[in-house]
């Protein structure tokens, strides 16, 4: 009996343990960005000076390199991901093929960030930069756009699988019903499933997003890493993660290092609220 | 209703299920054009000596990467060694204390630690560990990628424990078994599958993380086996080396990234493999 109670408490605590870690890396992220926030407070969002040299830091052409590359990305992924979605759900019939296809599609999430941004840096890079030359657009290559796209590719499996499990949740009765009243497949997905398992697609959208948001190696790769504010969608550009990898080791003063953290806390309250709500959507979703 | 608009309808239907299936085969293109590009340029790189020699200093030809194969397995053997355990307890906790208010709170803080960008992971380790041990280390990186396996492997327990039957659980305890030996013997055996694959897909997605190492691991020119000294990783070198100036580092990187590849995939897809067997 006395081990059973042991066991039980032991149980409690790896529970508190999490509760404990995440508080922790929360404490810890605020306690060492205070420095940095007590130098530039509220202006640290909307300064554009980021300039080691003279000890002066914002963060605003990362938030808007940041903001940028996420909603590019989540944009380019919207049709190839909801197509996913219905494709496994509702076209393809064949239990066999749609595993196989899923798996196709969930590897893609299963590359390591690193080898997408290599292949982003040494093939899709040089393809635009051919394609800036056709445009009559400084032909760079790297760049916001870049990043986007190569991020889009990076998300749409997340979106995909979610979609995919909502739009199966949608009851067969209901689009049963709309099917006898002589609706076509496509007029029972428009008026029926989609709008029943809206919710659930845009909480797979939200929770992409904020894989966008945080992704850092591929897009520290191919994005150019300049600190300036972008000017066009095909100008490089930096995002918060990408600063934080690019310049993280090389910070040498306090506040240099303190800012970088303040960056890194920014990204972990908005990853944290995207995924508290997106979570919470496909909770109530599923009830 | 005339035939025009039947008709048209028809048609529509056509274009709905044409374009839906064009777009899905498209998204999994890049799957293959990244493989097929990666392998192309990297696997005639690949030998025994490249596998099994140290990097030459910078800007001499030739070498390998034997310190980052080696330093990639320790990093993340040491990182699994601390994720499954815990791993698994919290899972238990979590499908054995369903009602409580508690446990919906963890189940969110576990949902919320998954979320969390690799980066800010690599900055807490450096917070944790690098700052009071005054240097870069291996363990350093072994707990910043065991940050990201955690919940991996507790969502899979948690997943599996609630798919064995409440009649086995009652049969023991009408055996009268302590509720410990219960757990350990009887649920966790009847869940290890699920286990498996939860820290397979796990250990397949840490071998791959660059950015927790940045700060952490760093990376070492030479062969380290200790866990508090510098230790190079396979894919802090293809970063490293993809964004030097060298043309041979590329082509090392890209012979990298095939080795990379072709294990972290492989593991991948033995972990799907083997929960396609046990949910079936």
């Amino acid at each position: 009996m006395r081990k059973d109670k042991a066991f039980k408490i032991i149980l409690l605590l790896s529970g508190f343990l999490i509760v404990a870690l995440l508080s922790g890396i929360f404490l810890s992220l605020v306690f060492s960005s205070i420095p940095s926030i007590k130098e530039f407070g509220i202006n640290f969002l909307f300064s554009k000076d980021w300039d080691p040299v003279n000890n002066k830091f914002g963060a605003l052409p990362f938030l808007i390199g940041t903001l940028l590359t996420s909603v590019i990305s989540l944009l380019i992924s919207i049709p190839f991901s909801l197509s996913i979605s219905i494709f496994l759900s509702e076209i393809l019939k064949n239990k066999l093929i749609s595993n196989i296809f899923q798996t196709f599609v969930e590897l893609i999430a299963g590359i390591p960030s690193v080898i997408v941004g290599l292949w982003g840096l040494f093939i899709l890079a040089p393809f635009m930069r051919t394609l800036q030359l056709k445009l009559g657009i400084q032909p760079i290559g790297v760049g916001i756009f870049t990043a986007s796209i190569i991020l889009s590719i990076m998300i749409i499996p997340y979106s995909a699988s979610i979609g995919k499990e909502v739009i199966s949740m949608v009851p067969t009765e209901v689009k049963e019903g709309a099917i006898s009243l002589g609706a076509t497949e496509f007029e029972t997905l428009k008026s029926v499933t989609l709008p029943f398992s809206f919710n659930g697609i845009f909480a797979g959208f939200l929770l992409s997003f904020g894989r966008a948001f945080g992704e850092t190696m591929a897009v520290t790769m191919v994005i150019g890493n300049s600190n300036k504010i972008p000017d066009s969608i095909f100008s490089p550009g930096q995002t918060m993660a990408s600063l934080i990898a690019n310049e993280f080791t090389e910070a040498t003063t306090k506040l240099y290092t303190s800012s970088l953290i303040e960056i890194g806390l920014i990204l972990f309250i908005v990853s944290m609220l995207i995924n508290i709500l997106g979570r919470l959507i496909i909770r109530r979703f599923k009830f | 209703m005339n035939e025009k608009t039947i008709n048209r309808r028809i048609f529509n239907n056509k274009l709905y299920k044409i374009f839906v299936s064009s777009f899905s085969f498209l998204s999994i293109i890049p799957l293959f054009l990244i493989i097929y590009f990666v392998l192309i340029r990297g696997i005639k790189y690949i030998n025994l000596k490249f596998i099994f020699s140290m990097p030459k200093p910078m800007g001499e030809l030739g070498g390998g990467i034997f310190n980052a194969i080696v330093g990639s397995f320790i990093i993340v053997g040491v990182a699994a060694l601390i994720a499954i355990p815990i791993g698994i307890m919290v899972g238990i906790f979590l499908s054995e204390y369903k009602e409580k208010k508690f446990t919906e709170i963890v189940k969110i803080f576990v949902d919320t630690l998954q979320g969390i960008p690799s980066i800010v992971i690599g900055i807490i380790a450096y917070l944790w560990i690098v700052k009071p041990l005054k240097q870069f280390s291996a363990l350093s990186g072994s707990i910043a990628l065991s940050f990201i396996m955690l919940p991996l492997v507790i969502k899979s327990t948690e997943e599996v424990l609630n798919l064995v039957p409440v009649d086995i659980k009652e049969a023991a305890y009408a055996l009268g078994a302590p509720y410990h030996r219960i757990v350990l013997k009887i649920l966790l055996p009847s869940g290890s599958v699920g286990i498996l694959t939860g820290t397979l897909i796990g250990i397949s997605r840490i071998l791959g993380e660059t950015a927790p190492l940045l700060f952490t691991a760093f990376g070492n020119q030479f062969l380290n086996l200790n866990l508090l000294k510098p230790m190079s990783t396979i894919p802090y070198l293809i970063y490293v080396y993809a964004t030097s100036p060298y043309k041979d580092w590329h082509n090392q990187a890209f012979a990298a990234s095939t080795i990379l590849i072709i294990i972290v995939l492989s593991i991948n897809l033995l972990g799907r493999f083997i929960e396609k067997k046990w949910k079936t």
